[in-house]
């Protein structure tokens, strides 16, 4: 008898016993069987985020960081910006974690006070490009027609102007502060967010589904809360994850060329700024932990960023 | 193909007066305008301002001046720099700057292509897996720490390379390495992903029905689609090149374009500032709108005047 | 008849994160010169996977030809190197896709694609390779071959898209042609000229065809065989008249019942109930069992042995054996 790979045995009749000749019950679920539980598409989202390695590793990362930025400040023992000029560049010991830098200041206080103004501006930056992004590209999509060209010419004709040369411009003017950083930042800053939503409007408006939630008469503010916001939401907040650390680093460039926040204030770029002469001269610690935490923080927000990117879109789900 | 070109010339244009307004209208409303007598160091540069900005005219008038000087690229005077225009900084500057960016170009888009098509073709090997992780670093670490890294590493503890100016190839490695890095990685990343989207398109499967060789099908059919959003993000990815240089020409002391501006802003050498930025942001619009063109001319289907896109 | 293709207990699986799936589990078929045979049965029973095996066009991983033979011309394809198998396709298999306005490349010209093959394969000048290219578009009807060569597909409606495809296909004259779903993407009038077409390709050219699809009113067209395949098996096979007036099979039959016919006007289209089993873990016995009006207790646990009713004509099914002929005998007396 001949056993192929599946198992399966094609049947040589004889051997099979007469009685299994009898019609079977009718099982009635047969064949309609679900294999997977329905999830929402936010509980399924989430599912894929987490197995996502990586994106969880930076959003880890970030909760810990929003955390130290919170409470960072408050557990240390030193002042931000208590100069201690006996105390210069001070390796990093028990006393002081980070070490110090070249007025005796405690880095380990400030690279947590740094993350405060760091991730304010960031945050900053990225909701108020959502907010302006999300009304302008949502009346440009919804409405269409003559409005949306008008619209999207403005749009288009902001897009070719060179973000951080507006910036830069702005804060000669206006004189660089954290109000103004901020201010900089998303003068230009919405009108990536503001396409991206109006693309989005623009397709779903049209898809079958909310088509036909409107001929069953469903109400407008349902439709929109039930099908195009979590339609829109996904890139939305994908853009979000990138908009942030497009402003952390903007500000750490800024305060680079003598354009970032002023003192007292500490931002990560201030730190990095202030310290890169220090580190020809063998001080490490005072350029390490501010570029250091630039540098994750920029890592994070991206591989979470993609990590949402895969995990929101509807396509993708298995 | 006409009428693209058209329309995307009349929004340059329209880009553009927005930046020389923009200027202007900041320029203005400085607080304490440069123009102020007490602002100039000396005489010399008052004359020069009253010549090039016409401050006896009324406002409009100086806009339309304005205007005409910038058509006519001439970017104005200094007024730190009694005896310097920005065109005097712009001619001795643009040169090295210029050759920075073409040799940080070149870098970015050949590395960035060959590491994003080889991480597509072993999808999910070690290959994929170590360019992805190397892109994700190059485009975490912002250009100016890696610049101070690649320094204090590679010339300092080990004095591979030369750390400062712009003498000498060797001289040139390092900059670049700190300026192309980012824009490989970004490069990299858009070239795998747009790549496995084409590579599972139904036209390489009909290429391979045919019974083409593996890398003709890469080449000429998998790589030409595939390095179409590379070409869109191109201005995006110049702007950002330029803006680092910046940075990096005032970490190593090159004497470039971007060392002069950072040490304009610095001494708030408002003229300056303002003519500078004129001039890089018409460089990058007329550069954006290249690309278009450029995008027009490779894609067919923007060639024959409809709109492209899936 | 000259036997052209002849696959034999034919497996192919994938491995996938969610296990391995089992897409064709022992298929055999054979094709003469000249023959048209489709292969037909719902989304996902392996027949595309099937035919994309004998091109050896099996993305791998993560598929694999896990088992089998396939015999072309009396050469063993499954042992074939990739290089080898380059020199067949395209000359003597080529394959055509589903939807035409993705099958072309879109920013090459017609031209480039149709003589691209033919530079591959033969040793021929431009201008021999260019009059070979308008000899094809001409058979396949596209008027004014000659400036149609340089448009780019985008200038081209579905139905000449699809007219391209094949004459891309047949250009190095191949002895088969396998055609997965060809008329699917298109509107019903354009696909009623793509099935003419085939038919007068085939009359000029002499090729084979590996007709895929879901669509019988297609097969009762142009098939001179037909193969019926569900759940990665073949379950019946016979001539188009054996399979539309005496199947045997309660799918086939199903299938037929659920088509809308002229000559049988005023029946009701019965669709069949279910959905056909998950490959990840394929039944044990019959796969259709879970949907079939008549099963028994034995087809749970074994799968049927083929039972050849004709030269041409065979089916896997229990209803065959003897005992089950009782069982419904006495079922109807009751």
């Amino acid at each position: 008898m001949k056993t192929n790979k599946t198992g399966s045995l094609p049947g040589s009749p004889s051997q099979v016993p007469d009685d299994w000749f009898d019609w079977k019950e009718k099982d009635k679920d047969a064949g309609e069987t679900v294999s997977r539980p329905s999830l929402s598409y936010w509980q399924d989202a989430w599912r894929r985020l987490v197995k996502n390695k990586m994106a969880m590793l930076g959003l880890v990362f970030l909760i810990l960081l929003i955390f130290m930025a919170i409470f960072g400040p408050v557990l240390s023992p030193y002042e931000v910006n208590k100069q201690e000029l006996s105390n210069q560049y001070q390796p990093p010991s028990s006393e002081h974690w980070f070490g110090t830098d070249n007025l005796g200041r405690d880095v380990f206080t400030r690279t947590w006070y740094g993350a405060r103004i760091s991730l304010f501006v960031g945050f900053m930056a990225a909701l108020i490009d959502v907010s302006i992004g999300i009304i302008y590209g949502g009346v440009a999509g919804y409405k269409g027609g003559r409005t949306d060209g008008i619209m999207m010419r403005i749009i288009e004709i902001l897009y070719g102007l060179p973000y951080l040369l507006v910036v830069i411009l702005l804060l000669v003017v206006l004189g660089p502060s954290l109000t103004t950083i901020i201010i900089a930042l998303t003068v230009t800053g919405w009108v990536g967010m503001a396409r991206i939503v109006r693309g989005q409007v623009m397709q779903i408006k049209n898809y079958e589904f909310v088509l036909a939630s409107q001929s069953f008469g469903t109400k407008t503010p349902r439709i929109i809360r039930k099908n195009l916001l979590p339609n829109t939401m996904g890139p939305i907040i994908v853009q979000m994850t990138l908009t942030v650390p497009t402003a952390i680093f903007a500000e750490a460039f800024l305060s680079f060329i003598g354009l970032g926040i002023q003192a007292p204030h500490a931002s990560w770029g201030v730190m990095a700024n202030d310290s890169l002469g220090a580190i020809l001269s063998g001080n490490w610690w005072t350029l390490f932990f501010p570029a250091f935490f630039i540098s994750f923080t920029m890592f994070a927000f991206n591989v979470l960023g993609d990590g949402l990117q895969d995990a929101l879109d509807p396509k993708l789900r298995k | 193909m006409l009428r693209y070109i058209l329309k995307r010339m009349l929004i340059m244009i329209a880009t553009l007066w927005i930046i020389v307004t923009l200027t202007f209208i900041l320029m203005v409303s400085i607080p304490g305008s440069p123009f102020n007598s007490e602002r100039a160091s000396n005489e010399t540069v008052q004359a020069n301002l009253e010549a090039h900005y016409n401050l006896d005219e009324p406002y409009y008038v100086q806009y339309l001046l304005y205007i005409k000087s910038i058509v006519t690229f001439d970017f104005g005077p200094s007024i730190k720099k009694p005896d310097q225009s920005v065109n005097d900084l712009l001619g001795r500057g643009f040169p090295i700057s210029a050759e920075l960016g073409i040799v940080t170009i070149l870098v970015a888009v050949l590395s960035g292509v060959t590491l994003g098509v080889f991480a597509a073709l072993r999808h999910n090997g070690i290959i994929d897996y170590f360019a992805m992780g190397f892109a994700v670093l190059g485009i975490s670490i912002p250009n100016f720490i890696l610049a101070t890294l690649l320094i204090q590493q590679l010339a300092v503890n080990l004095s591979i390379f030369p750390v400062a100016t712009w003498s000498s190839p060797a001289h040139m490695v390092l900059p670049t390495l700190a300026l192309a890095t980012g824009p490989m990685a970004i490069i990299a990343r858009l070239t795998r992903s747009t790549m496995l989207e084409v590579l599972t398109q139904d036209y390489i499967k009909m290429a391979r029905a045919k019974g083409l060789s593996p890398w003709k099908i890469i080449i000429k059919h998998a790589l030409r689609n595939a390095l179409m959003p590379v070409v869109t993000i191109m201005g995006t990815l110049l702007a950002s090149i330029l803006t680092g240089t910046f940075v990096i020409e005032e970490i190593f002391a090159i004497p470039g374009m971007g060392k002069y501006f950072v040490e304009s802003i610095n001494q708030r050498d408002y003229p300056v500032i303002m003519g500078t930025t004129v001039f890089y942001s018409t460089f990058l619009i007329i550069m954006l709108f290249l690309v278009d063109v450029a995008y027009g001319i490779l894609d067919p289907r923007i060639k024959a005047g409809r709109k492209g896109g899936k | 008849m000259e036997k052209l293709l002849e696959v034999k207990d034919l497996h192919v699986t994938f491995k996938t994160y969610g296990g391995t799936v089992q897409a064709v589990r022992g298929v055999d078929f054979s094709l003469n010169k000249g023959e048209t045979l489709a292969i037909v049965g719902e989304s996902g029973c392996g027949k595309s996977v099937t035919v994309n095996a004998v091109m050896r066009l099996i993305p791998s991983p993560p598929g694999e030809i896990s088992n089998g033979s396939i015999m072309f011309k009396g050469q063993e394809l499954t042992k074939k190197s990739e290089k080898e198998m380059r020199a067949i396709r395209g000359v003597d298999i080529s394959m055509i896709f589903q939807d035409p306005m993705t099958a072309l490349n879109p920013t090459l010209t017609i031209g480039t694609q149709l003589m691209e093959g033919l530079k591959q394969h033969q040793n021929i000048t431009g201008k021999a390779a260019k009059k070979k290219a308008l000899e094809m578009m001409d058979l396949v009807g596209i008027p004014n071959p000659e400036e149609r060569l340089k448009q780019y597909p985008h200038q081209f409606s579905g139905g000449m898209r699809q007219r391209i495809v094949i004459a891309i296909a047949l250009i190095c004259e191949p002895e088969l042609l396998i055609a997965d779903e060809p008329t699917t993407a298109l509107d019903v009038t354009i696909q009623a000229q793509i099935l003419e077409l085939f038919g007068k390709i085939q009359e000029a050219t002499g090729v084979a065809i590996i007709l895929i699809t879901h669509d019988l009113g297609v097969v009762a067209k142009i098939a001179d065989r037909i193969a019926v395949m569900y759940a990665g098996k073949i379950i019946e096979t016979g001539t188009k008249r054996e399979i539309f007036y005496k199947s045997e099979h309660p799918y086939t039959q199903g299938l037929l019942k659920s088509v809308p016919r002229l000559d049988t006007e005023g029946e009701k289209l019965t669709p069949i109930d279910g959905t056909p089993p998950d490959l990840f873990s394929p039944p044990q016995g019959c796969p259709f069992t879970a949907r079939c009006p008549f099963a028994m207790e034995v087809c749970d646990k074994v799968y049927p042995a083929n039972t050849a009713l004709s030269d041409s004509h065979s089916v896997d099914c229990w209803l065959q054996d003897e005992r089950a002929k009782q069982l419904l005998a006495a079922t109807a007396a009751k």
